[in-house]
């Protein structure tokens, strides 16, 4: 049995929900219609141009589109990253961070998403797009929510509080033990979204890839299995990322000498 | 102890020559923003010049490692910084910073005694006032027992009988187990304390 097709028209009464928030921001003179437009417009433009994009590499399936299309996400994971933590930082220690912000979202994210396809999941031929690109999609999503997280906590707490990273140098601590509380900080709020999706799963929510799957006709049980190991890579992927970026991040803010640089 | 030499820090320091001796106090004397902070976060090389060079027992700073050099010389920030945790964690910080053997209680609050603080080990410094906040650092500071003590306005916080009380009887620790104390203030109260006597103007020693 498979889903139930929607039809252009009965797709497009589904944008009635966009009118009635733009008639509600309207009477709350809330100034957000433009957003709430670009939004829907962007979000249309961009599930159409990855449905025709997903159909051409599910009908053509070759390795290299498989590695371009993570590859692409990769990217676009790392920039948003770069976007969302609007870090206010010198240049030298942004640059850096950057840098390290790249190299923890892809070793963390790849990590994961290769124990997941190939020990737990165990795919075959090894690039099979209907499985590595959702599954790497989901990771990476995650990941880029978790290590924006990281970022703006270490940063602020470092920038705001550099008094008492100060204070801990002047004592001789390492830099490594001068923001120790900053980066458990910062791991703590990382990973908080994920533990609570953990905990509201199945019963608050049903997560998107279960519904997927069981609106495409499989069985529940099989979309549980697939939801609860998808959930543990996407622990994975979040704990390996966040991990990799606290452990070189806080090195963006001090040099050679061990002097605090913001 | 220091030798410094053509130091010069953005607008803020210009010194030709200077020089800290060792197991002496020197007090350092000027009005605010005249580089009396700078200097004290060059000597704990939290911060470096931007030419010139700094000796420290004739090894230049630059040489030697920062980590290092900040467990041998110690520095107490004018405005005291409370870590998280109660009296005692924060007494230990600095210990525990530098992989050094953590005392007894008793050793504690003799310490706590001497910098007239009547608190318990496990209080909450957060609760604590600045004057209180100040000799809790101080406390943290001595406990760690370094070579070179480096004290920004230590008294700020502290009514004059107090603040007095408390330096002399550092001055007296500091000769009895020969360490180097350098202290900046602006209190001139503070300048009977001095075996040498340095002041600052305009970045410049007098």
């Amino acid at each position: 049995m498979g889903p139930v097709d929607i039809g252009l028209i009965q797709l497009l009464s589904a944008y009635i929900f966009v009118v009635i928030l733009m008639f509600i921001l309207r009477i709350r003179r809330i100034p957000r219609e433009k957003e709430v437009l670009v939004a829907s417009i962007r979000m249309t433009f961009q599930l159409v141009l990855a449905g025709f994009v997903l159909s051409y590499i599910l009908d053509h399936p070759s390795p290299l589109y498989t590695v371009l299309a993570v590859l692409v996400m990769e990217i676009f994971a790392i920039y948003n990253v770069y976007k969302r933590a609007r870090l206010s930082l010198p240049s030298k220690v942004k640059k850096r961070l950057e840098f390290f912000i790249a190299i923890s979202v892809s070793t963390g994210t790849l990590l994961s998403l290769v124990y997941f396809l190939y020990v737990v999941v165990r795919i075959s031929p090894w690039f099979d797009p209907r499985y590595v690109i959702p599954l790497a999609g989901m990771i990476i999503g995650n990941s880029m929510t978790g290590v924006s997280l990281g970022v703006k906590t270490l940063s602020e707490s470092i920038t705001i509080q550099k008094d008492i990273v100060e204070a801990a140098l002047m004592l001789g601590a390492r830099p490594k033990d001068a923001v120790r509380m900053f980066s458990d900080r910062a791991f703590d709020s990382a990973i908080l979204p994920t533990l609570n999706s953990m905990i509201g799963m199945g019963i608050v929510f049903l997560p998107g890839m279960m519904t997927g799957q069981i609106l495409s006709g499989a069985s529940p049980i099989t979309a549980i299995k697939y939801q609860i190991a998808i959930m543990l890579g996407i622990l994975g992927g979040v704990t390996i990322s966040v991990s990799v970026f606290l452990y070189l991040g806080y090195k963006a803010f001090f040099n050679r000498e061990d002097q605090l640089i913001v | 102890m220091f030798v410094l030499k053509n130091v010069k820090y953005k607008d803020i320091l210009n010194i030709e020559e200077l020089h800290i001796p060792a197991r002496k106090i020197t007090v350092i004397t000027g009005k605010s923003g005249t580089g009396k902070t700078t200097l004290l976060k060059m000597l704990n090389k939290l911060i470096s010049p931007d030419s010139g060079e700094i000796l420290f027992k004739g090894t230049p700073l630059k040489e030697i490692d920062s980590v290092e050099l900040r467990r041998k010389v110690v520095m107490l920030p004018q405005f005291p910084v409370v870590f998280p945790g109660n009296v005692k964690e924060n007494l230990l910080i600095g210990l525990k910073f530098s992989g050094k053997d953590i005392p007894h209680d008793e050793e504690l609050r003799n310490i706590l005694r001497f910098v007239i603080l009547e608190k318990d080990l496990n209080d909450d410094p957060e609760k604590f006032s600045g004057g209180e906040k100040q000799r809790l650092a101080l406390a943290r500071v001595l406990l760690m027992d370094p070579e070179v003590l480096l004290l920004d306005e230590p008294t700020s916080s502290l009514d004059e009988k107090t603040g007095i009380e408390i330096i002399k009887k550092v001055s007296n620790f500091a000769k009895n187990r020969e360490k180097t104390l350098v202290i900046v203030t602006h209190n001139p109260e503070l300048r009977k304390f001095a075996d040498v006597l340095i002041e600052l103007k305009n970045g410049r020693v007098l």
